[in-house]
Parts: structure tokens; C-alpha cells; sequence
């Protein structure tokens, strides 16, 4: 009977981490990326406790902290989502960066030409315009590994050049404000999203970004497209014998990836910098593929890993401020956390120890 | 247009390509080596990186720009067992563990920068590799341009694009190898040790990268800047298969892209009516367009990207 | 002398056990079969025995001392070689570098491939395997692969030679010159382990054959005390019936024509050449041929997934030649493709996922997923096709082979289809499910769908179609109602029926 029940009890705490299997990998890739971060630290000469207790303190530590912490959030909810929608087609997106930028020099130039329009109809048309700039810049790669197979890292890559530089040549060409900086003119008051906290740059733009969220879940649970596209990602042959046309289906996931991508370009536009300025990402595309990594490619799972990076970001800059310990620890956090989690075995070894 | 042709076809071009070719050719040739043993490496540019950093703290800690060159080379060799670590025993997605390895390098690098240097944009002056002048060589005329005066990696590179060549096709361990990148579940069976054909070509992919990097860093310049290698590692990937998965090829295909960019740059001193950003462009459509037109006729090692698992 | 003696050999993968308790002896010189279904567990002890598998438990005795084989490498050494099921060779590599490498001749540090040639002429001469030696693998047939697979093996060295199902994939021609070989090598004093499910194989290469079943052995025995009768109910476990009622019925209008289809490959290459077939309701329509002739691209064009050069292809009338994939499916064709677990699956979905399929916009409204209407329709599917599963929501993956397949068969004959395309549908399954499989397949018959069955099988052929066509280097070859097992045979092989010498070579088949 005492055997029985111990055996029950095993195979219960079976389930229980099967069930979350997941959850307890990227936790434990997490933990791991901070303690290799720690010896990094360590080994530089500083304080383990003063860089993670100021890193913690500039991301939590005050209302207006956290405030920033969402608000580095929201762009990388969108660019962690572009690239999870890539991987569900089976492509790997990192043309984030340049995706977004389309999308926020869109947006920006948008809003010049369209604020006779009332709020209502400009702020949506105006992120939709921002949405299919960085949808033309993921069509790109999309067509050609459709066409030709060519490898979508790298021909992203590319396009992230390529995006910055085209959008820092119009700029500069026709829509530079007067003065040494390379920034656009600020945008009508009516296509700015409105502040939830008083002079905290933390805007509507978090409602948007957990609505698309739920939009992107939806759509690869409930939707036939969504069905679709993941079949392509999952088994192409085997879509491809079902009929299902799987050149479309990759195209169209990076179409849609690269649309997300630009309304993170957008929001920035229309939430925090009210204007387009050459280099403002501080590569919040590269950091969405950390995001979608961690949060392996789910919705849900994007907006806890956004939380988390989104709050190194703003920790990071506290802690080299205060602490005056390199905010690229964040990157290399980034870094180890997508290795780590790429690397399940790793992991299972470990745990099993 | 007069000014322009002239430019395309000078002397100078052709010499300043061989020389922007460098760290190409060491990565592309770098990319050759791993994914002929099956393993996709987008970490090319974490690995140029690298090389490009260790190269200039070897020249920094002792002032001699040949142990910075060591330097490099170990750094390349560690960086690329972790890679071969991470993508064959712990069976991480290839393409997945690139890119990281890419995110955490940068970060490590400027990291070190800041706490060696204190400063997060470029690191301080180191001594830099002179230029050798080959004695006949030089004075031949137009051979002497292109050849005769360069430092010394660069005479490494044509050594290593034969080297390896003569390695990947003449040798028992080439042989295997291209057994190994088709089929690892045949060079199983066929007893071939073929994990330890992977780890030392990742390795020696790491090593070719590290001196694509110190090139980089020692050769051009003598500083290292925050993320130099710029994006090179994933051109010399594409190099790699626009070269079909060839040393010969990828020489050919770096160079290429090398000539581009010297083109591009000198066009932008030109100050001809076409804006800067434009032709800054050029070699990343150029890598686009030549990566999308070599995938239509290649074959890249059948076994690219997969995983073996033993069951012992 | 015992060369292999394996004592209570156990391999497990993960709860499943293939290999329970295992004893086994192999003497020297004799040619030993190891019979078994599919699962039973005889490539298993033979990865055991070439060091790819660890066993959990039992020990190995080689040349009557133990020891431990723990790669391939070491089992080499020790003068075993293994012919595997798929061909261990790389399709752009030489037939000489496939042979040579690992144990490569050296001159001064490099390959001396002048030297490599004259090692694989003489041993290719020796043992009359005939090969050409500087050809690249991917240009030449399966029996000429196969040949340099067991040269392979004799360049190292080997005294012990496995051969894992190695007739599955030749002509009955092929069969005979392995077996000639075969019986050279036993001559020149190798051992020999011959792996296979079919019994006529069996009785007439084996001296000894030992019979396993689920992971254990049922029995050893002398070939010539035995008989393919008894053979077959040690290898099932009950008495088999292989063949099925096949009543006639009366054929409705044609279904399915292809009109002079051809498709040229990428290197100009013919790939098929003006085939002709038409399928008429009620009617299963063979198409015999050993794999590789332009079966699978047949498959591919009449899919809709490859471009055919020129010819039509019509389905109840309409002309589908260049209709999409997904149109041909709406109007009523249906697919069960060749290797299911590739092309049929999506092993980390779920039934149901896998089950809409390909018909997922019957349960869509307004781009939505209908999930009530498609639990309901799985769970139909299911019970009529006997898929063995725990629940809708569990993955494919944990489905054994034979209910994987019945699951792609429910679902591809369940949409009510006008044309069925079965392309191999029951290879890789065990005795049990081929039964149903085949009873389902006659069940369309009569219920006047058309029906075009691919196949390797002579008996499934025979038994089921109606009509066989054979293919062969692309093009129909021959045409008939009824052929004997020895005309199909030689006619997959290239041989027309009315050569002389095709005839003493079938002769020679019946006599063996």
C-alpha cells in the first residue's frame, strides 16, 4: 500500500513537470545565463549583489522605474512576436531591426501628410501604414527563400542594413528638421498616444501591444490560416501534400511577422520619441529574438520574456549609471539565455544532477 | 560615367578588394570547414569578432602584434569548441546557436572593452601589423601592386585558401569530412570517428575566424571598435555557398564581395552625385542577390543542419 | 565454431523492449537468416552486434572469447561488416571514395587514389562484383549500390557480413546474382547473417534460421528440418491467411485518364515517358515496380506537386494537368503517400490536427477553426479505422507505425473521394494491420471509387488489382489482368516475357 502511494506520488510529480516542462527549462536557462553573468562580474572586479541589486532597483524599484521597465517592454512584445511568427512558418526572422525601422520612419512620415484626419481614424491608419512598411521589408527575404531557398538570416541581416540606410537616406534627402540632428520634425500632437503615467513616456501603446498578443494567439489556435502556416514550419512536405501551398504560407508568415515588427517601429514613433531620429533602436530587433526564444515562440510566453528584457534594458542603464558596471552585460545575458535555451540537453543534464 | 569606369577597373581597386577580402575569405573558408561537417554557422560573426578582440589584447598586453595574432587564433579555437559544444552535445538548433553565440560575443567583447579600456566605443591604439614587402615581387609592375607589399595575414590567407583546399580534397581527413557533412549516421558505420572530425573542423573554423578577425583589427586598423565585424561573418557565409562549400569558391566569392566594397568606397570619395548611403548599400544587395541566385543551382552538404544521435 | 554467441542480450527504447533476453548462435561459415516481422527486433541485435547500440543487459562472445563492441570502429576491427538496410553511401562521392574511406591508402599524407582503384579493381574482381570504379554514386542502379556496399564491407577486412533486408530493394535478377554471391563468399569461409521477413528468401539461401517475435527468439532451427509453413506461424504467432476475397464487380465510367504524361528531369533526363493509364469506377489499377522507376514522381505529378513536361492528366472529366494541389483535392482526389511518416504526418501535431489535414477548410467558417465539428469528425474516423490511441489530443508520435498509417488511410478515405492514389500503403506495417488495410481498400472498390494502388508487393498486387501495369526506367512496360508472380517479377526487372533467356531465368526462379 506505502509502495503504491510513493509510486503514486512519483508518477504525479511526473505529470506535474511535463506539464510544465517548458517553464522550468527557460527558468533554469535564465538562472544559468545570471550565474555565468555573475562570474563575469565577479571576474571584472565588481559586486555581484550591487550590479543585480541596482539592475533590480532601476527596473522595480520605483513607480516611475517600472514605468520605464514597460515601457522598453512594448517594442520588444512586438519584435519577440515578428520573430516567433517567423519561426511558426519556420523561418528565422532576424530582420526585426530593419522591419521596424520601416515601420516607425513610415509611420512618422504618415502622420505629417494625414493629420487633417481625426484621432480616431489617424492612429490606427497610421500604425497600419507603419505595419505595412516593415510587412514590404519581411516580404522580401520571404519571397526569395520561397523562390530560390536563399537562408533567411542571412538575407534579413541584409535587409537590416539595408532598412537603416534607406530610411537615414530619405530622411536626410526630404524630411530632416533644420538643425545637426538627423531627425524628423515632431509629429502632430493628435497621432501621439496618450500617456498613462504622466511624463513617463508609458503610453496607450501597452494596450496595443497585448492586443496583438492575443490577436497572434488566436490566430495560429483558432484560424485556419494560422493552422496552415504552422504546418508549413512543422512538416513541409507534408503540408505541401495536403495542398496547402507552403511558398505562400512563408511568405505570408513573414509578411505578417514584418508587420508586427513595424508597429514596434510605430508605437516608438507615436509613444516615446514623437518623431523619426536615425538609430534610435538600441536593437530592440536583435533582442526579440532573445524574447521569442525564451518565450518559445508563444504569445503568452513573448510578453513574460518582453517583461524580463524589457526590464534588464531599463536595470542595465541604472546599473552603469549608479554602479557604473556596462549595461552590455544585458547582451551577453541575451546571449546565454538563447543559447541555454536552445540547448535543452544542457539543461536536462543539469537538472538531473 | 568616364570617372566611374575608371575607377572600376583601377589598379588600386583590385588591390584594395584583396585587401577588404581578408577577413571574408578567413570566414568564409571558416564557414567551408563546419558546414562540411554538417554544422550550419551563423556564429561566423561572433567568431570574427572575437578574433578581432583577443587580437588586439594580445598586442596590448605585450606590445608585439604577432602574439596578438596567437591570441586570436586561441580565442578563435575556444569559441569555436563551445560552438561545436553547444550545437552537436547539447544538439542546439544550428541556426538558433549562432545567433546567440553572435548577441553574447558582442556583448562580451564591448563588456571588456569597457572594463580593459574604459571606454565603450573603440578600444586604445595597440601596435598593428606592418607591411611585409616581398623583394622581387614588388617591383613587378602591376603583380607588384596587388601582391608585392602587404602584412603578413594576408600572405597567411593565400596560403591557407590552398591549404585548405588540398586538406578538404586530397587528404583522409577531407574525405571523411565530406562524409561526415552528407551522411554522419554512415560515417558511423563506417567507423569513422566522426565526432572527432566535427570538433576539429569547428575548431579550425574558430581559428580561420580568429584570423579573420585580427586582420580586422591589427591588419586595417590598430584598435578594436564595438561590433567591427559588422555583419562580414554572415556575408562570408554566404560566400561559403555562393562558393559551393569550396575554399577556391569562397576565395572567389569573398573576393567579389570585397571588390564591391572597395568600389563602394571608393566611389563615396568621388563625391559623385549618387548619395552615400545608397552605394553604402551596394555589397549588402549584392550578397542578396548572389545568395538568392547561387541557391538556385547549389546542393549544400546533405546532412546540413541535421543531428545524429548515437545510442550508446 | 561458434563465431557469435549472444547471451541474454535486453535493449530497451525507453518502455518499449526490443530485444527481451536474447540467446543466439552464429557458427562459423554458415549462412544464418534471422526471420521476423517488422518490430521483431533482428536490426536491433544486429546494431547491437556492429557496436551502434549499447545493450542494457547480456554479453557478446566473439570467436568464443566475450568482448565489448562499443562503435563501429571496434567492430570492424574485430572483422564484422554490416550491409545496411539504407544504403550507408554518399550520393556525390565516387563509388571508390565510398569504398575507401576510413581505411584510405596513403602517398606522402594524401590519398593515393591510383592505389585505391587498383585495391577496389582487384576485390571487385575476386568476388565477381562488378562496379564501375570511378562513377559517382547517385548515377548508378540500386544492385550496382548495393554491390559496392558489400565491397565496403571486403575492403575492411570483414569475416562475419551482416546483410539487413538487402533483397527489399532489387529485381528478382538482382536477388539471384546477391544470392550467387552470397554463396561465393560462404564458399571463400565468411559467416553470414541474412535478415529478412520473407520466407521463400529464407528456405532457399539459409543453412540455419533463427525465428523472432517481439523481441524474443521463438526458435533456431536447420533449414532443411523446416518448411515456409511452419516458419510463418513461428514468425506471426498464429496461422496466416494471405489471401483476401476479391469478388469481381461490374466497372462504371472512367474515373482517372493519364494521357501520354511525361516528365523530363532537371539534367534532361527522362523520368516518365508517355504513360497512359485510365481507372474506371470500381477498379483497383496496380502499378508494379521495383522502387526508383518513376513511381514516386508519377505520385508527385498526379498530386499536383511536380510540373508535368507534357501530356494531360484527367479527373472525372475535367482536366486537373495544371490544377493546384488543393483543387484536385475539392474535386475528390485522394492521397496516401509513400512514406506516411514524411509527407503523410506531422509528428509533433496532435489526431485531430492531423486528421483535418488537407480537409481543414471543411471545418472552417469565416476563417475560423469549427473545434466541436472536427472532435466529432476525428472521433468518427477513429473508430472505423480502428486507430489504437488514448486520446483526440495525443501526439501522432505515440502512435506505433501500423496505427499512424490507418490513421493517414481514415483520413484520406473518409473525405468521400472519387480517385484513390495508394502509393505503398502498407509498407513498414505489421501482418495485422496489412489484413485491414487491404480489406479497407476493397471496401472503396465496392463502393465504385477508382482506385490506383502503388506497389512493390507482388502478392498485394496480384491479390487486389484488378489490372497491373508495370513500370519500369519510367515507362509502362506491359499491361495485363493476370499475370503469374514470375512474369510480374521479370518484367519490374526490365525483361520482356518473350526472351528465351528471360524464360530460363524464370525457370530458374520456380526451381528455386
Amino acid at each position: 500500500m506505502k509502495r503504491f502511494w510513493k509510486q503514486g506520488i512519483e508518477f504525479e510529480m511526473i505529470k506535474i513537470f511535463k506539464k510544465y516542462e517548458n517553464s522550468i527549462y527557460s527558468f533554469t536557462a535564465i538562472l544559468l545565463a545570471f550565474l555565468v553573468g555573475s562570474i563575469l562580474i565577479h571576474l571584472s572586479g565588481f559586486s555581484v549583489i550591487k550590479a543585480y541589486s541596482a539592475l533590480f532597483d532601476g527596473a522595480f524599484g520605483n513607480v516611475f522605474n517600472l514605468t520605464q521597465t514597460l515601457m522598453n517592454t512594448i517594442p520588444l512584445i512586438f519584435t519577440g512576436l515578428a520573430v516567433a511568427i517567423g519561426f511558426k512558418s519556420g523561418l528565422f526572422n532576424i530582420g526585426g531591426e530593419g522591419q521596424m525601422y520601416l515601420g516607425a520612419f513610415a509611420t512618422a512620415i504618415a502622420t505629417i501628410y494625414l493629420s487633417f484626419l481625426p484621432v480616431y481614424i489617424l492612429i490606427p491608419l497610421v500604425l497600419i501604414i507603419g505595419g505595412l512598411a516593415g510587412s514590404a521589408w519581411g516580404f522580401v527575404p520571404g519571397y526569395l527563400k520561397a523562390k530560390t531557398g536563399a537562408h533567411e538570416v542571412v538575407t534579413t541581416i541584409m535587409m537590416n542594413y539595408i532598412g537603416i540606410l534607406i530610411t537615414s537616406y530619405l530622411l536626410l534627402k526630404y524630411f530632416k528638421e533644420e538643425g545637426p540632428i538627423p531627425q524628423t520634425a515632431l509629429i502632430p500632437e493628435s497621432a501621439r498616444l496618450p500617456e498613462l503615467v504622466e511624463y513617463s513616456r508609458l503610453t496607450w501603446a501597452i494596450f496595443i501591444a497585448v492586443f496583438v498578443i492575443i490577436i497572434i494567439d488566436i490566430f495560429f489556435k483558432r484560424t485556419e490560416l494560422g493552422y496552415k502556416i504552422q504546418t508549413v514550419g512543422e512538416n513541409r512536405s507534408a503540408a505541401e501534400y495536403a495542398g496547402i501551398n507552403s511558398n505562400k504560407m512563408m511568405v505570408l508568415s513573414m509578411m505578417i511577422s514584418g508587420f508586427v515588427a513595424g508597429l514596434a517601429g510605430s508605437t516608438i514613433v507615436m509613444g516615446v520619441l514623437h518623431r523619426f531620429i536615425t538609430n534610435f533602436s538600441p536593437g530592440y530587433g536583435f533582442t526579440g529574438i532573445a524574447v521569442a526564444v525564451l518565450g518559445k515562440n508563444k504569445p503568452w510566453g513573448v510578453l513574460f520574456a518582453a517583461i524580463l528584457f524589457g526590464a534588464l534594458q531599463t536595470g542595465g542603464i541604472t546599473m552603469q549609471l549608479f554602479a557604473k558596471i556596462p549595461m552590455d552585460l544585458i547582451v551577453i545575458i541575451q546571449g546565454l539565455v538563447i543559447l541555454f535555451v536552445a540547448a535543452p540537453i544542457l539543461i536536462k543534464k543539469l537538472l538531473r544532477k | 560615367m568616364q570617372e566611374i569606369l575608371e575607377v572600376i577597373f583601377n589598379i588600386n581597386t583590385f588591390s584594395a578588394a584583396i585587401r577588404i577580402s581578408v577577413p571574408l575569405v578567413f570566414a568564409a573558408i571558416g564557414g567551408v570547414f563546419s558546414e562540411r561537417a554538417g554544422i550550419i554557422n551563423l556564429g561566423l560573426e561572433g567568431m570574427l569578432l572575437t578574433g578581432a578582440f583577443a587580437g588586439v589584447l594580445g598586442s596590448y598586453l605585450t606590445s608585439n602584434p604577432y602574439i596578438g595574432i596567437l591570441f586570436a587564433i586561441m580565442a578563435g579555437a575556444f569559441i569555436g569548441f563551445i560552438f561545436a559544444l553547444f550545437t552537436i552535445k547539447f544538439e542546439a538548433n544550428h541556426v538558433v546557436a549562432g545567433v546567440g553565440l553572435n548577441i553574447l560575443m558582442l556583448g562580451i567583447t564591448t563588456w571588456l572593452m569597457q572594463i580593459l579600456w574604459g571606454s565603450r566605443g573603440t578600444s586604445v591604439n595597440v601596435t598593428g601589423l606592418g607591411e611585409i614587402t616581398i623583394p622581387i615581387l614588388s617591383s613587378i609592375p602591376i603583380l607588384g601592386k596587388l601582391f608585392g607589399s602587404h602584412n603578413i595575414l594576408v600572405y597567411v590567407m593565400f596560403i591557407i585558401v590552398i591549404f585548405s583546399w588540398i586538406i578538404l580534397f586530397k587528404t583522409p581527413f577531407g574525405l571523411r569530412l565530406r562524409v561526415v557533412g552528407e551522411n554522419q549516421e554512415a560515417a558511423d558505420t563506417l567507423g569513422i570517428k566522426l565526432r572527432k572530425i566535427q570538433y576539429t573542423s569547428l575548431i579550425f573554423s574558430g581559428v580561420l575566424c580568429g584570423l579573420g578577425g585580427a586582420y580586422l583589427s591589427l591588419g586595417q586598423l590598430n584598435w578594436f571598435s564595438m561590433n567591427m565585424s559588422a555583419g562580414r561573418g554572415y556575408m562570408a557565409l554566404a560566400a561559403n555557398i555562393f562558393g559551393g562549400w569550396n575554399p577556391l569558391g569562397a576565395f572567389g566569392a569573398s573576393y567579389l564581395f570585397a571588390y564591391t566594397d572597395a568600389l563602394q568606397m571608393r566611389m563615396q570619395a568621388l563625391n559623385l552625385n549618387v548619395p552615400n548611403e545608397i552605394i553604402q548599400m551596394i555589397p549588402y544587395i549584392l550578397t542578396i542577390l548572389v545568395l538568392a541566385g547561387a541557391m538556385i543551382r547549389s546542393r549544400p552538404p546533405a546532412g546540413l543542419g541535421k543531428h545524429y544521435k548515437t545510442n550508446r | 565454431m561458434n563465431i557469435i554467441e549472444f547471451k541474454s542480450i535486453i535493449k530497451k527504447f525507453g518502455d518499449f523492449i526490443a530485444n527481451d533476453k536474447i540467446d543466439l548462435i552464429i557458427k562459423k561459415g554458415e549462412i544464418h537468416c534471422l526471420l521476423g516481422e517488422n518490430g521483431a527486433g533482428k536490426t536491433t541485435l544486429m546494431n547491437i552486434l556492429f557496436g551502434l547500440y549499447k545493450p542494457e543487459e547480456g554479453k557478446i562472445f566473439l570467436r568464443e572469447k566475450p568482448c565489448k563492441i562499443n562503435n563501429p570502429h571496434k567492430a570492424i576491427e574485430l572483422g564484422l561488416g554490416m550491409i545496411h538496410q539504407h544504403f550507408m553511401l554518399i550520393d556525390r562521392l565516387t563509388t571508390t571514395e565510398n569504398i575507401i574511406v576510413g581505411e584510405e591508402p596513403l602517398k606522402n599524407g594524401l590519398v593515393d587514389m591510383k592505389k585505391a582503384r587498383e585495391q577496389v579493381k582487384q576485390i571487385s574482381d575476386n568476388y565477381h562484383l562488378a562496379i564501375k570504379i570511378d562513377e559517382k554514386i547517385e548515377n548508378i542502379s540500386v544492385g550496382e549500390q548495393q554491390r559496392v556496399e558489400i565491397l565496403k564491407v571486403l575492403f575492411r577486412k570483414a569475416e562475419i557480413l551482416i546483410f539487413d533486408e538487402p533483397t527489399a530493394v532489387l529485381t528478382p535478377q538482382e536477388v539471384n546474382n546477391l544470392f550467387t554471391t552470397l554463396r561465393e563468399l560462404k564458399a571463400g569461409g565468411k559467416t553470414i547473417i541474412f535478415i529478412t521477413h520473407k520466407l521463400e528468401e529464407t528456405m532457399n539461401i539459409s543453412d540455419r534460421v533463427t525465428v523472432l517475435r517481439k523481441g524474443k527468439v521463438i526458435s533456431t532451427v536447420n533449414t532443411c528440418d523446416t518448411s515456409p509453413k511452419k516458419l510463418a506461424r513461428m514468425m506471426v504467432g498464429r496461422e496466416v491467411l494471405l489471401n483476401v476475397n476479391k469478388e469481381k464487380g461490374d466497372l462504371g465510367d472512367k474515373v482517372l485518364e493519364v494521357k501520354d504524361l511525361s516528365l523530363i528531369g532537371k539534367h534532361k533526363n527522362i523520368i516518365l515517358k508517355n504513360i497512359n493509364i485510365s481507372i474506371r469506377k470500381g477498379e483497383i489499377v496496380g502499378l508494379a515496380g521495383v522502387s526508383g522507376n518513376g513511381q514516386l514522381e508519377l505520385e508527385e505529378c498526379l498530386t499536383g506537386l511536380r510540373k508535368v513536361t507534357s501530356g494531360k492528366i484527367i479527373l472525372g472529366g475535367d482536366e486537373i494537368t495544371h490544377t493546384p494541389t488543393r483543387i484536385r483535392r475539392k474535386k475528390g482526389f485522394s492521397h496516401i503517400p509513400s512514406d506516411c511518416l514524411k509527407r503523410g504526418l506531422v509528428s509533433t501535431y496532435d489526431l485531430t490536427k492531423n486528421i483535418i489535414l488537407g480537409n481543414q477548410d471543411s471545418f472552417t467558417k469565416n476563417g475560423f477553426l469549427q473545434q466541436n465539428d472536427i472532435n466529432e469528425y476525428c472521433k468518427e474516423v477513429i473508430e472505423k479505422f480502428d486507430v489504437r490511441c488514448q486520446s483526440l489530443n495525443e501526439s501522432v508520435n505515440n502512435l506505433s507505425g501500423g496505427n499512424q498509417q490507418k490513421l493517414v488511410i481514415g483520413r484520406e478515405l473518409s473525405t468521400n473521394p472519387k480517385f484513390i492514389l495508394a502509393a505503398q500503403p502498407t509498407r513498414g506495417v505489421d501482418v495485422g494491420a496489412i489484413e485491414f488495410i487491404h480489406n479497407n481498400i476493397l471496401k472503396m472498390r465496392k463502393q465504385k471509387k477508382a482506385i490506383l494502388l502503388i506497389s512493390a508487393e507482388l502478392e498485394e498486387l496480384l491479390s487486389l488489382a484488378d489490372r497491373i501495369l508495370v513500370i519500369y526506367e519510367g515507362k509502362i512496360v506491359s499491361e495485363k489482368n493476370n499475370y503469374t508472380k514470375e512474369e510480374l517479377g521479370l518484367l519490374m526487372a526490365g525483361k520482356k516475357a518473350s526472351d528465351e533467356e528471360i524464360l530460363e531465368t524464370g525457370n530458374r526462379i520456380r526451381n528455386d
